[in-house]
């Protein structure tokens, strides 16, 4: 048996099936970049595992020769949680959708995130439901005419990232499907976080909502459609990098930085640890009033679930030591029969 | 310590051989306690015993309504008893409601034991009476003692200096004196009890409540109304060493034993559900077994992380009761198309929806077997009893693992919060519950190969960790062997045949059915889950007044017993009693083409012996 490391490359991670996600789909990027991503992390793939709830990005597990759950509708989460409290050891990653994790698996999202399970959570957001073929999602923006909404979406849209931090969880980050230099830097950072890593991927869906992130997409309108989040860095953005976010009271706004009445020093600087006010009011920022953030919102360190839990088992067999069934069952009053 | 005090007044003794007494009061009125410690005592002294608790959904219902009564009935006896009593030989009623609601089932002769400081103008009031019950000239049909519990209570612990309210408190255990002068209980246990539940800081309350039981019982041996005291012999039980268990606590320590069996560690994933919730409690106390408890965000969350659990190498378990069964329908299936073990144990309630949810019924039989998309048959199997519970989820678990499959147990609110004595096992002498995880591939041609089957169609459990033998699974049809999605229909057919084959395959790892009483005959009574004592003691009660009569009670409802069949051809005709419409006597029906008799009661009720007997009567000879 060779003892020696191997040193792992993107084809190890790719699995032996056929791909079968529209042609022009943004998830084959996020694909390509996990591909990318996983051998760069250095876990090897029988210590990984994908699981996934319903919808297209959920066939991901498939598409990598890990171990893997294609589970049922919006319950990855659960399945992960039972995985990691019984394997702590094991990187498992959970692929999901805006349906998927925010409609029908809204609230074992919430409480994944409030756990804070050491595991990794990537949301394709893709503001439609696909697999179903073009149905409006919990994402959705209003007015959005789907096969569902003929008369446009009347639904006020939920915010992926603003949930999150609501949930307090200890990693949220969003990139987007086209960038694909960000969203591999952006899965490795949360792949490296210890506790639950929410990612929030733009991902464009060319057959029924084609275009929906192509201000954040297109080269033309991305640097101004876009701020990159760099911890410690002051909010600027911009083709010409002379635009800027500053904090005013308790909101945000856009700052001309072309005309020299506002400094560097007077914008918002980016902070992963801070107050998660701040993360909300950042979360908040939306196309076309705002740049939308791109980046690490948040990163802080929380003690993990499975820890604690683990921990208190620990505990329990070095307080009473380890369970002894046949004293357990004798325990209390007893009475003897004799022949 | 001695607790029979010295008594100046040496009373008679009546030796008998069984007592059924209930102990009604309001639902803070401490009776289940009450219940529970006669229950124990009884036990401990060597009698049989079976209990029914009965109790409102309401933690603190309305003082003093009907509505808010809650009852402990418990039957203790020198013979083996497998029933809590049909009728009363003592009723002990702590205000009006709880004496009107509950005289109907007194014995003519009863003894009726009354707090008669509740029934006052208000008390009445409360109960919707407009004269007392004690006036009425049907008490002449019992032998009434009417006893100033709460003054008497009070006057006992006055030197503690306590609350009205917390000497209040003090009089159940008045009434439990009482109880145990009555019956001969020693009062042992109970005091251990007082004081080891009221032990740090609270030592005057655990007097208090001393000094009430010892009042209650000097009470009994004083009062002239009652001229003498009863005794109950050990009942005869085989030899060992037993403890009182009640159903819920003996399905938890029963996962432990299948854990430890199997090798493996318990993963519990639980919502908190009644009559359920009491399992999640007793294994959450047993983390130094490496036992992991997860309450879960809801009921579907509590099976997925049993299901992510047992993917992982655990053993995974879920506990609930018909509305989160409901809930967990879609995860089952998924279970099943993965092919993992899982233990999903039902312990059933009234429905439907909420229901009766502390009543007890058989009424989920149906939604287990068939409760999921698709053709997802899956092995069921139902306790009998609260000692059962033991032994049924170590089965159900050598089944899960043996035939890589989820397994259904049924236990029911009956069950669940009834008490037994139990012969306890030699745990040394539980045989392992063989499972293997591969750690070669099985395919030298390619990848691994998930679905890959031996003789009994199971599939290997290869755990995430294990190098070479990546794989995945999902609920989405897959071919066999290689576990690929295929939408093949050839596949689909076979795939679903597979998975029922395996279903069948358990009837060959369990024993065939037995029969108790004769092989042949007028009438079979063919029974299910928690209704065996009351059955079983209606037949043998049958049996002796010389009717053709023969039990059969069913353990697998799923796969049937392969000589099920065979067994019912026998007898002219088949009688099947069910706390439900008729749910096994559909499936019997529907298979074996037989056309069996119901009995079906739906009163959140257990059966009586009696009713049993009566129906019997009607279709034997």
């Amino acid at each position: 048996m060779n003892t020696a490391l191997k040193v792992l490359k993107a084809d190890d991670f790719a699995s032996d099936q056929d791909i079968r996600w529209c042609p022009g789909c943004g998830d084959y990027s996020i694909l390509a970049q996990m591909k990318k991503v996983l051998p760069e992390i250095g876990i090897p793939p029988e210590q990984t595992v994908f699981i996934s709830g319903i919808g297209c990005s959920s066939r991901f597990p498939y598409y990598v020769n890990t171990y893997g759950v294609h589970s049922i509708h919006g319950r990855a989460p659960a399945v992960a949680t039972g995985l990691k409290l019984a394997r702590p050891e094991l990187s498992v990653w959970v692929i999901t959708g805006d349906g998927d994790a925010l409609s029908i698996g809204g609230n074992h999202f919430i409480h994944l995130l409030r756990r804070n399970v050491d595991l990794n959570i990537v949301l394709f957001n893709n503001r439609i439901y696909g697999l179903t073929k073009g149905q409006y999602s919990p994402t959705s923006v209003e007015g959005q005419i789907t096969k569902s909404t003929p008369m446009g979406v009347v639904d006020h849209p939920l915010n992926p990232i603003s949930i999150a931090i609501g949930a307090e969880a200890t990693f949220i980050a969003r990139s987007v499907d086209s960038n694909i230099k960000h969203l591999g830097a952006v899965l490795k950072r949360a792949a490296e976080h210890r506790g639950t890593s929410f990612v929030e991927v733009y991902q464009n869906c060319n057959v029924f909502n084609d275009g929906a992130f192509s201000y954040a997409q297109d080269k033309a309108t991305r640097d101004d459609a876009t701020v990159e989040l760099e911890h410690g860095k002051p909010m600027i953005f911009g083709k010409n990098k002379d635009k800027g976010i500053r904090l005013k009271g308790f909101s945000l706004e856009v700052v001309d930085l072309a005309e020299g009445k506002v400094k560097e020093d007077d914008l918002l600087f980016h902070d992963e640890q801070a107050d998660p006010a701040l993360v909300y009011l950042l979360s908040r920022m939306r196309h076309p009033e705002f740049p939308e953030p791109i980046g690490v919102f948040r990163n802080v360190e929380h003690g993990t679930f499975e820890q604690a839990v683990r921990g208190q088992i620990d505990q329990a067999v070095e307080q009473r030591g380890r369970g002894d069934l046949q004293k357990l069952l004798s325990s209390g009053d007893t009475w003897t029969v004799k022949v | 310590m001695s607790t029979q005090a010295p008594s100046a007044i040496e009373k008679p003794v009546e030796h008998v051989s069984g007592i059924t007494v209930r102990l009604v009061g309001d639902s803070g009125d401490g009776m289940q306690l009450l219940g529970q410690q006669l229950t124990n005592t009884s036990a401990l002294l060597g009698n049989d015993v079976a209990t029914f608790p009965d109790f409102p959904a309401e933690i603190r219902a309305p003082r003093g309504t009907r509505a808010g009564v809650s009852g402990f009935q418990v039957q203790f006896a020198s013979h083996e008893v497998h029933t809590p009593g049909d009728t009363l030989d003592a009723l002990v009623a702590m205000n009006p409601a709880a004496l009107v609601t509950n005289l109907a089932d007194l014995n003519k002769g009863g003894l009726l034991i009354v707090n008669d400081d509740s029934f006052e103008e208000k008390d009445l009031k409360l109960a919707k009476l407009n004269t007392s019950p004690l006036e009425d000239p049907s008490m002449e049909n019992y032998r009434l003692i009417k006893v100033s519990m709460t003054r008497l209570t009070k006057e006992a612990v006055s030197e503690f200096g306590l609350s009205t309210k917390e000497a209040d408190r003090c009089k159940n255990f008045f009434a439990m004196g009482l109880v145990y002068w009555l019956y001969g209980r020693n009062m042992d246990a109970t005091l251990r009890f007082i004081h080891g539940k009221f032990s740090a800081g609270k030592s005057t309350i655990a007097a208090a409540n001393e000094k009430a039981l010892r009042a209650g019982w000097a009470y009994g041996e004083t009062i002239e109304a009652l001229g003498h005291s009863y005794s109950v012999q050990p009942a005869k039980l085989t030899a060992g060493t037993y403890r009182n268990i009640m159903g819920n606590q003996a399905l938890a320590w029963g996962l432990l034993a299948a854990a430890q069996r199997s090798g493996k560690e318990l993963f519990y994933g639980s919502y908190p559900i009644t009559p359920a919730s009491d399992i999640l409690h007793e294994l959450a106390r047993y983390k130094n077994f490496g036992v992991c408890t997860f309450q879960a965000e809801d009921e579907i969350a509590a099976v997925c992380a049993a299901i992510g659990a047992s993917y992982g190498g655990q053993m995974g378990v879920t506990t609930s009761s018909g509305p989160g069964i409901a809930l967990k329908a879609e995860a089952m299936g998924l279970a099943l198309m993965l092919e993992l073990p899982l233990l999903v144990i039902d312990v059933q309630r009234g429905g439907p929806s909420t229901g009766l949810p502390t009543k007890t019924e058989q009424a989920d039989l149906l939604q287990v077997m068939f409760g999921r998309n698709g053709e997802s048959p899956l092995p069921v199997l139902a306790a009998r009893s609260p000692g059962d519970c033991f032994e049924i989820v170590q089965e159900a678990w050598m089944l899960a693992t043996q035939l890589m499959l989820p397994v259904i147990v049924l236990s029911d609110g009956y069950i669940a919060n009834g008490a037994e004595p139990w012969k306890i096992p030699d745990v040394s002498k539980l045989a392992p519950i063989p499972v293997s995880h591969p750690q070669e591939n099985n395919n030298p041609d390619g990848p691994f190969k998930p679905y890959l089957r031996n003789e009994l169609l199971a599939r290997p459990w290869a755990i995430p960790g294990t190098p070479e033998l990546m794989h995945r699974v999902g609920g989405i049809e897959k071919e066999d062997g290689t576990g690929n999605i295929s939408y093949d229909p050839e596949n689909h057919q076979k795939m679903v045949h597979i998975r029922a084959q395996k279903v069948a395959n358990a009837a060959k790892l369990l024993p065939p059915q037995s029969v108790e009483g004769p092989a042949s005959g007028d009438l079979l009574v063919l029974s299910w889950g928690g209704t065996y004592g009351a059955c079983l003691t209606a037949v043998q009660q049958a049996q002796s007044a010389g009717l053709s009569v023969a039990h059969a009670h069913l353990r697998y409802l799923n796969p049937f017993p392969s000589n099920l069949g065979e067994i019912l051809a026998r007898y002219k005709k088949v009688l099947i009693p069910e706390l439900n419409m008729g749910q096994l006597r559909m499936l019997v029906r529907s298979r074996y083409l037989v056309d069996a008799i119901g009995f079906n009661k739906i009163k959140g009720k257990p059966f009586t012996v009696t009713e049993l007997v009566e129906k019997i009567s009607e279709h034997a000879r």
